[in-house]
């Protein structure tokens, strides 16, 4: 086998008990989960801060994290850096770094971008009023089964799935 | 032994977060088109990898309980929202299946190397803004058809963890034969290699 092909995939079950150990011992060290949305609104609530202080400290949902400061102050920030570090790892020892915009074959450069915009819009709109998002709600949620996290995982998995008799095109 | 230990300091979240990008990378969970094919069922990846995880971090939580090793009344549960979480978890497929991503896949997209990952990061960021502009008028879903305090599934139906566990499980493992049936039948799960042409 040419060795510059990138290795493949770990079997689904092999990286979901990784997984499953890795959340069951933030959940022991920390008393919490994994998460990541905490991390975006975190950012949010900054950028708005930094930009607009006025508007950002009479924004009653801002009002609980404002008083939290500095973003680098919030554990999620330094757990997000590890996913970061985590996801440069696997895939650049593994030869499945690559740059690229990644798309369905019948979909142009401009249209990715607008509906990964769009998707964006959605999901970072989602979140907040989820209270949490896949992973801090869904994923860690599920771990001490909560309701709350099936709750959030049946209406995400169906409205991905009604979704995609129209989506498909774009990424097949 | 006295889990948690209730310490978030930089290093331990540092290692979890590491562990958590490793593993979602490795099961090709930074990719939005082996994302995406959950939802046309091609590729159940997305399912497998989740449910395992959620079995065995339950599974793993009740023995450290059982044992007294755990304090399971310290952890953080989330109280149920009906309404709001229903819609944002809706909301949160539908921008998987448009932009490719949820938030935590989105970090694992962009290290390794895919840039449609920022852009849906700027979305993010565009949304939430959103969301917060808008928060007065949304208040009432916000904060409606509230349940229980932090409840769970065992609270809920009045079965014991371990059974829930088991069906859990059951659960899972009906997904992967349901999911392996389907994967032959529409092409099969999207592959490395696949990926990188």
């Amino acid at each position: 086998m040419d060795n510059r092909q990138p290795r493949e995939f770990w079997p689904p079950l092999v990286a979901g008990i990784g997984l499953g150990l890795a959340l069951m011992g933030m959940f022991l060290f920390t008393g919490h989960g994994l998460g990541a949305n905490g991390f975006f609104t975190r950012t949010v609530v900054w950028l708005s801060d930094a930009t607009n202080p006025a508007w950002a400290g009479a924004n009653a949902y801002f009002k609980s994290y404002l008083s939290k400061g500095h973003p680098l102050d919030a554990w999620i920030s330094w757990e997000i850096a590890g996913v970061a570090i985590g996801a440069l790892a696997g895939s650049l020892t593994a030869r499945r770094f690559q740059w690229k915009i990644e798309r369905g074959p019948h979909t142009g450069v401009a249209a990715r971008l607008a509906l990964a915009l769009g998707g964006g819009v959605l999901t970072g709109f989602g979140a907040p009023l989820a209270r949490g998002c896949t992973s801090g709600l869904g994923l860690s949620g599920g771990a001490t089964l909560a309701v709350a996290a099936f709750v959030f995982l049946i209406a995400f998995f169906a409205a991905g799935l009604l979704l995609s008799a129209l989506t498909r095109r774009l990424w097949q | 032994m006295n889990f948690p230990l209730e310490n978030s300091g930089m290093l331990a979240v540092l290692v979890a977060g590491f562990f958590f990008g490793y593993f979602l990378e490795v099961s090709g969970l930074g990719s939005p088109r082996k994302l995406t094919a959950q939802f046309t069922l091609r590729d159940w990846s997305v399912f497998k990898v989740m449910f395992v995880a959620i079995v065995v971090a339950a599974a793993g939580l009740w023995l450290f309980d059982v044992l007294g090793w755990l304090r399971f009344d310290a952890l953080k549960i989330q109280t149920t929202f009906y309404l709001a979480m229903a819609i944002g978890g809706a909301l949160l497929g539908t921008g998987m299946a448009i932009g490719g991503y949820c938030p935590g896949t989105s970090v694992v997209g962009l290290f390794t190397g895919r840039l449609d990952a920022l852009v849906f990061i700027i979305g993010m960021l565009i949304g939430t803004t959103l969301f917060a502009a808008n928060f007065d008028s949304l208040q009432g879903l916000y904060l409606a058809a509230q349940g229980p305090k932090g409840q769970t599934l065992a609270a809920l139906t009045g079965l014991p963890i371990w059974l829930i566990l088991l069906l859990l499980a059951g659960l899972a493992a009906a997904g992967f034969r349901l999911g392996a049936w389907l994967e032959t039948r529409r092409g099969g799960v999207i592959s490395a290699s696949e990926l990188a042409e």
